[in-house]
């Protein structure tokens, strides 16, 4: 696997705990410069990859590369050369601003000859310059995101990892947000992001989507939407529609039936064929049917058409 | 706004207020029997506030709001009996079982012990936990924590029911598994008001209310507020997706336009209008992309074109 332009390079991972393979040989190259996205549920080896990943686990077997450190034999090299913004765990709420961005410098060991350019600098892009005695907590939402992730890369990581950064905020705040993180990428920072908002996995250039420890789907959001989902899915208006799910669980070449607000999502092989197939079965079992279309996966109908359909019929994780 | 006498839960000029900050300004609305009502907006837009207000737990600076005909002001615990409500840090017991957990919480609803073991197996059944009965709550994924959570809240049959963040950090398979039992709750004649700030699981209520800084933006089904938008969502798929956006971000007809990771999302005045302009915008400029397309706008287009595409969030201080 070419290693020049990749920035993070995964070959044959795995991860055990007993007889459990929690990572079982995962392999990924990722670009310097790109935004690459991780979903998963959870318990599926989402957060292990990731732990290995920034040198904080070390693999049972396998090898990854990040910043051009490998995470067995140099964690702590791998763990100088990122840095990492999560939700649970960023920023001192009862600190000031200044006060918070000098623990993280202080943590990520920035010289002292550079960390008066650094302040200035994440104090510029957070758009916090004078509010430094602010206290932390009671900053709303978009401005403490864009804090922590100035904590976060104020010793200049090539890689970062981002845990459902924009969790909560609203939808301004998080364009904003998101568009730092395509100026970092541009000058070629490569960002790793994990999440379950699909509106943040929009944003990413590629994702993976993990399932017990593999890798199930491989590609950009759009190609995902495209190839990745079992099927074609329909939008169906009827009446009742309670009755209609039931019905149509049992039709034949009906992969799925679920409801959705006021209206019936159908996965379906064929949604040309299955249109005036589906109109007929519902008519037969007194459904009067409104409106029916065939309309485009969203990434959450990707992801659950890969992590569900290896179970036979019903899946129940513990 | 005249209260419907079938509403399961009214409000009408809800207002609450902290020190420096209106959290809740002036809300109405109304939930019916059956249906699933979604308050939507970002942290700190008064969602939190609203329920609590609702569950007669917060009395409001002004306003009025009844649930299941009883006034939560004046009458809390007369509307107690008939609600149910989830805050978002739920009181799950770590070290008590899945069986032992709906127990104490039926023994704190008063009901009564016949109907409880009915209750317990039908509500566990329908979740998909009958098999974890035994197990410790601690030891339960994220996700069946908030369902084992759901569970605990409708022992004793709630007519309303009240859930602030139910899914937040679970992972949309869970999601799923949740959704299902709520909606099989609405069509059992339960009204049902969930908070979120996932804006993709608002399309999932049967009327969602758009919040932001404690007012009420709208107020209707998903698909009426689509339809209502007036404009053309457009993905522009292409391998450059920053050549795209440099070629047509000052383009005729466009009132917000985002970098995705593999293309473009635009809102235009007329879709069918522009789609050939950037085409033919890309193809000169020897752009690479794949198609254009028009989409269905999302609830975050809706909320963003609600509040302005942004100079940003000004900082009260």
């Amino acid at each position: 696997m070419p290693e020049d332009n990749n920035s993070v390079v995964i070959e044959n991972l795995v991860k055990q705990f007993g007889d459990f393979v929690a990572v079982d040989r995962i392999s990924l190259g990722i670009r310097k410069g790109e935004v690459f996205g991780f979903l998963g549920p959870n318990g599926a080896g989402k957060s292990t990859t990731i732990r290995m990943l920034c040198g904080l686990l070390t693999p049972t077997s396998g090898r990854a590369r990040v910043a051009g450190y490998d995470v067995g034999r140099e964690p702590e090299s791998v763990r100088q050369n990122i840095g990492y913004m999560s939700q649970k765990f960023s920023l001192y709420n009862d600190l000031k601003v200044i006060e918070n961005i000098r623990l993280f410098a202080g943590l990520y060991s920035v010289p002292s000859n550079q960390l008066q350019a650094r302040i200035e600098w994440v104090l510029e892009m957070a758009n916090l310059k004078g509010q430094e005695n602010l206290i932390t907590g009671t900053l709303p939402g978009g401005w403490k995101q864009r804090l922590a992730l100035g904590c976060a890369v104020l010793h200049k990581p090539p890689v970062i990892f981002l845990d459902e950064p924009t969790s909560g905020v609203d939808p301004i705040s998080r364009r904003q947000f998101w568009d730092l993180i395509q100026h970092m990428a541009e000058e070629g920072v490569t960002v790793f992001v994990t999440t379950h908002y699909m509106e943040e996995a929009e944003y990413c250039n590629r994702l993976a989507l993990i399932f017990r420890g593999k890798i199930v789907a491989l590609g950009t959001p759009s190609e995902l939407k495209r190839d990745s989902m079992k099927g074609e899915l329909l939008l169906i208006e009827c009446e009742p529609l309670g009755n209609a799910v039931e019905v149509l669980q049992s039709a034949p070449d009906v992969i799925d039936a679920a409801v959705f607000g006021n209206a019936l999502h159908l996965v379906v092989r064929d949604a040309a064929a299955a249109i005036p197939q589906v109109k007929k079965y519902l008519s037969d079992h007194s459904i009067t049917v409104g409106h029916i279309e065939k309309i485009r996966p969203s990434l959450e109908d990707v992801f659950v058409s890969l992590t569900t359909e290896r179970d036979s019929g019903k899946e129940r994780k513990a | 706004m005249t209260e419907q006498p079938q509403s399961a839960i009214f409000a009408e000029a809800l207002t609450k207020s902290f020190p420096g900050i209106r959290a809740v300004d002036r809300l109405s609305f109304d939930v019916s029997a059956g249906e699933i009502f979604g308050l939507v907006g970002p942290d700190g837009a008064g969602k939190t506030t609203t329920l609590r207000m609702l569950a007669g737990i917060m009395p409001p600076d002004q306003g009025k709001a009844t649930v299941a005909g009883f006034d939560v002001v004046h009458d809390p615990e007369g509307a107690k009996h008939h609600l149910s409500y989830m805050p978002q840090r739920f009181g799950l017991y770590e070290d008590l079982t899945v069986d032992e957990n709906i127990r104490f919480y039926a023994d704190l609803f008063g009901v009564k012990r016949a109907e409880r073991e009915d209750r317990a197996t039908q509500l566990l059944q329908a979740a998909g936990m009958s098999e974890f009965r035994k197990r410790l709550a601690g030891k339960l994924s994220g996700g069946m924590k908030q369902k084992l959570g759901l569970v605990c809240a409708l022992t004793h049959r709630p007519k309303v029911i009240l859930l602030d963040e139910p899914t937040t950090g679970v992972d949309p398979v869970s999601r799923r598994d949740f959704w299902r039992i709520l909606y099989e709750l609405a069509s059992e004649g339960v009204a049902i008001l969930t908070s979120t700030a996932y804006l993709d699981e608002a399309e999932r209520c049967h009327r969602v209310a758009l919040l932001h800084q404690g007012k009420l933006l709208f107020c209707d089904t998903p698909a009426n507020l689509k339809a209502k938008l007036g404009k053309g969502v457009l993905s522009v798929t292409s391998s450059d997706p920053r050549g795209s956006r440099d070629q047509l971000e000052h383009a005729d007809g466009i009132s917000s336009l985002v970098l995705t990771g593999d293309g473009l999302h635009v809102v235009v005045d007329d879709a069918a209008r522009r789609i050939p302009e950037f085409e033919a915008r890309l193809k000169d400029a020897h752009i690479p992309f794949g198609a254009i397309q028009q989409v269905t706008p999302t609830i975050e287009d809706l909320f963003i074109d609600a509040v302005g595409s942004g100079s940003g969030a000004s900082l009260h201080v």
